[in-house]
């Protein structure tokens, strides 16, 4: 006899197998605190998936190989010339795979604005104080999700064995072989001999494919973990108290607006890779280690290095009869303490305040102008790094020597972050004190106010 | 929370300009037309998507309070988190240091067993970096040829002139090391290094092309100045003067190959470099 019930439809099918009901209605209520500057992690996360998604597209039709072959396509200046495996599958995925150059872009983009949103979402977290106890496992693993995009950005860039790629993967050869005692060894590791070996590009392929995004997958999927275990900080307000979240629910609010900017994300770098082209491997030619184009510039999340290694003054010494070869220091000593100093920040704060407090309401960034001050120096420092990085538009906008616009910027380098890190304290000491809104309505005396006051002697 | 009666005309007009983008790529990818025109319409497909739901969600919004949720703040209470350390710490067989120690060893030993394969990356046994970083494939004799293997006579070169240069036989892709930078000026103006005078023939003086800074080709060369530039960091050599660096971060001079010319009046190598190629290595 058939039954005259209505038949189940699927979702309760499922039920009847997990019983999630109960769960995923408290799932569906779980509130999420709303504030524009929290959506910089989901767009960095969002960018992440776009990037897997394309970069898989891109692996079916790249070749990580150095094995030599003729070209054959529509890219008539490469026609009939024989090139590596890598660059040839690489200007045939930009010009003879119908939407291949689309992806190629859109993923090269994904990738700008992958480490760009952690670097606008670590900020945020710093300038907030957001990493303070409870929090600073996540911070830990932010910082390494930082490095690990940044190293997963330079994998990918090197892998078309084109004429930038090759020779920034020669610079990096040379700083890897700079590491005192293991220096040769560890050049031999990733190369597989003496540069530029037949390996670099298999072996950077699957750091890049599979062992680097595999393991962000991870550190993405425990970051999130500890953000729905902790609950997101929220900003001070009616109702808002250290034991509480205010916001939207994650059912319908929350994720449609969450979806939302998902789209925006991918419209963002699907039109960037339609509309604006990006690193085009076929102009620049195929890798030949006695030539090099200028100016060579590299991405700007490695660029300030380059500027660091063109700053750094001709120096190199022995140590116990070791050499310490010049580009150590700026490109393995200056990123291990500017990432150590990110590893140890909560522990450092923690000490310069005294703060060992557990918080979940953050503040504004005026109420620690330590940590304004030390952004705005560090944010400077780089920022004239990455100007040394690109000193030739300087020279050509000067008319100087670049002998002249180097002493200049050695000496930048140094006089500019305290500026700025004094102005920084100044500014945020000036809102703390007179509660102002925003630092456009400061006035003079607001201004006044903010200078540290001297001791008085009679009092 | 009150929802609008009909559907928002804003959102319904989003979400069909979305699906209206996406088969515009569709048939731009039929018709094979151009990177700007799929961009365009797969980016815009997803910008509707994104202004339809934005606007969906602040609809949403604008009928919603603020939803509060309690968090809990302390650590669990200290009765429970003994029981946890209780029952972790509870175990059938006694805790003995010599069990767990044996563990530890065993997990150790396959730890340290598994890096030996890891050797395989590097080049063969009996290979030391050391030794392969500080020489470089020249021997004396052997003819300076370009990349396109053509030999170079001193003649072939005007004063103010450069060629790149390899070891005749060897594949200069591969032997990288031995990238050599020939420049002609007028030996009156040469201030080489003691001894090295019967390194040069008729003013044509070769050094290695890698840059001693970080080892990108030092590929600009202006005769007024007689200065060999590296593009990347912008150090520059000074040719007369055995190529000592002038300006910029390298830190000591390019390695100059010994010349001279063989019966045909070819140019060949003497020997070796002055010194180990290219940039520092850190247990050099």
């Amino acid at each position: 006899m058939v039954s005259l019930l209505p038949r189940p439809r699927p979702m309760r099918k499922l039920d009847e197998r997990l019983e999630f009901a109960s769960t995923g209605r408290s799932v569906l209520a779980k509130v999420f605190p709303d504030h524009w500057s929290f959506m910089m992690g989901e767009i960095a996360l969002y960018s992440f998936v776009f990037l897997v998604a394309s970069g898989i597209y891109l692996t079916l039709f790249f070749e990580p190989s150095s094995a030599m072959e003729v070209y054959h396509g529509h890219y008539r200046p490469l026609e009939g010339q024989e090139v590596s495996a890598a660059y040839a599958s690489s200007v045939r995925l930009s010009w003879d795979v119908r939407g291949g150059l689309l992806v190629r872009q859109a993923h090269h983009w994904a990738a700008h604005l992958f480490i760009g949103s952690i670097v606008l979402h670590l900020c945020r977290i710093f300038l907030t104080g957001a990493f303070r106890r409870p929090r600073e496992l996540n911070w830990t693993i932010g910082v390494t999700m930082l490095i690990l995009g940044i190293f997963n950005a330079y994998a990918g860039y090197s892998l078309p064995d084109d004429l930038l790629s090759g020779t920034g993967l020669r610079i990096f050869n040379s700083v890897a072989a700079s590491v005192p005692v293991v220096g040769s060894w560890l050049s031999f590791l990733v190369f597989d001999g003496e540069f530029p070996g037949q390996e670099i590009i298999q072996r950077l392929y699957v750091l890049h494919v599979l062992l680097v995004p595999a393991l962000l997958a991870v550190l993405i999927t425990a970051h999130l973990a500890i953000l729905i275990r902790q609950k997101h900080t929220h900003f001070p307000g009616p109702g808002r108290r250290p034991s509480n979240v205010v916001g939207s629910r994650v059912w319908p609010a929350y994720a449609l607006r969450s979806l939302s900017l998902l789209a925006a994300v991918f419209a963002a770098v699907l039109l960037a890779g339609g509309l604006l082209q990006i690193n085009p491997v076929w102009a620049w030619g195929d890798f030949d280690p006695a030539t090099i184009t200028a100016p060579s510039v590299a991405d700007w999340y490695i660029l300030w290095i380059e500027g660091a290694l063109r700053l750094f003054p001709p120096v190199e010494f022995h140590v116990f009869g070791l050499l310490v070869p010049n580009q150590f220091w700026p490109g393995v000593v200056l990123p291990g303490l500017i990432f150590g100093g990110l590893y140890l920040w909560p522990w450092l704060d923690r000490r310069w305040t005294g703060d060992r407090e557990t918080h979940h309401l953050t503040g504004s960034p005026r109420e620690s102008p330590l940590r304004v001050a030390f952004a705005s120096a560090m944010l400077t420092f780089l920022a004239v790094l990455l100007v040394a990085g690109s000193e030739e538009l300087l020279v050509q906008w000067t008319g100087w020597t670049v002998a002249a616009v180097r002493n200049v910027l050695r000496v930048l380098v140094f006089v500019l972050p305290v500026v700025a890190g004094l102005l920084g304290w100044w500014l945020a000491e000036s809102l703390r004190r007179s509660g102002l809104g925003h630092a456009i309505e400061l006035g003079g005396k607001d201004l006044l106010a903010g200078l540290p006051r001297r001791r008085r002697a009679d009092s | 929370m009150s929802r609008p009666e009909r559907a928002p005309r804003s959102v319904v007009a989003a979400f069909l300009l979305s699906a209206l983008g996406a088969a515009g790529f569709a048939a731009s990818y039929v018709l094979g037309l151009g990177n700007e025109a799929l961009g365009g319409c797969l980016g815009g497909s997803f910008a509707f998507l994104a202004l339809g739901l934005a606007r969906w969600s602040s609809l949403i919004d604008a009928g919603e309070p603020d939803y509060v949720e309690e968090r809990s703040v302390g650590p669990t209470p200290q009765g429970q988190y003994d029981a946890f350390r209780r029952a972790l710490t509870e175990q059938p067989v006694p805790r003995s240091r010599v069990l767990w120690g044996a563990l530890g060893t065993a997990v150790a030993a396959i730890g340290g067993a598994a890096l030996f394969p890891l050797r395989s990356l590097l080049p063969a046994m009996g290979t030391d970096p050391d030794d392969v970083l500080a020489h470089t494939p020249w021997r004396a004799g052997d003819r300076l040829v370009t990349e396109e293997g053509t030999p170079v006579r001193p003649s072939d070169l005007e004063v103010g002139g450069t060629v790149t240069v390899f070891p005749e036989g060897l594949d200069p892709r591969e032997h990288v090391d031995t990238t050599t930078v020939l420049v002609r000026v007028d030996p009156a103006d040469l201030r080489l290094p003691a001894g090295r005078a019967g390194w040069v023939v008729d003013g044509v003086v070769a050094y290695s092309k890698l840059c001693t800074h970080a080892g990108c080709p030092v590929g600009l060369y202006t005769d007024t100045s007689r200065q060999l530039m590296c593009p990347c960091h912008h150090s520059v050599f000074d040719v007369t003067d055995g190529a000592r660096p002038v300006e910029g971060p390298a830190p000591h001079a390019l390695p100059q190959l010994p010349l001279a010319t063989d019966g045909s009046g070819y140019l060949v190598a003497r020997g070796d470099f002055s010194g180990p190629v290219g940039p520092g290595w850190g247990n050099h």
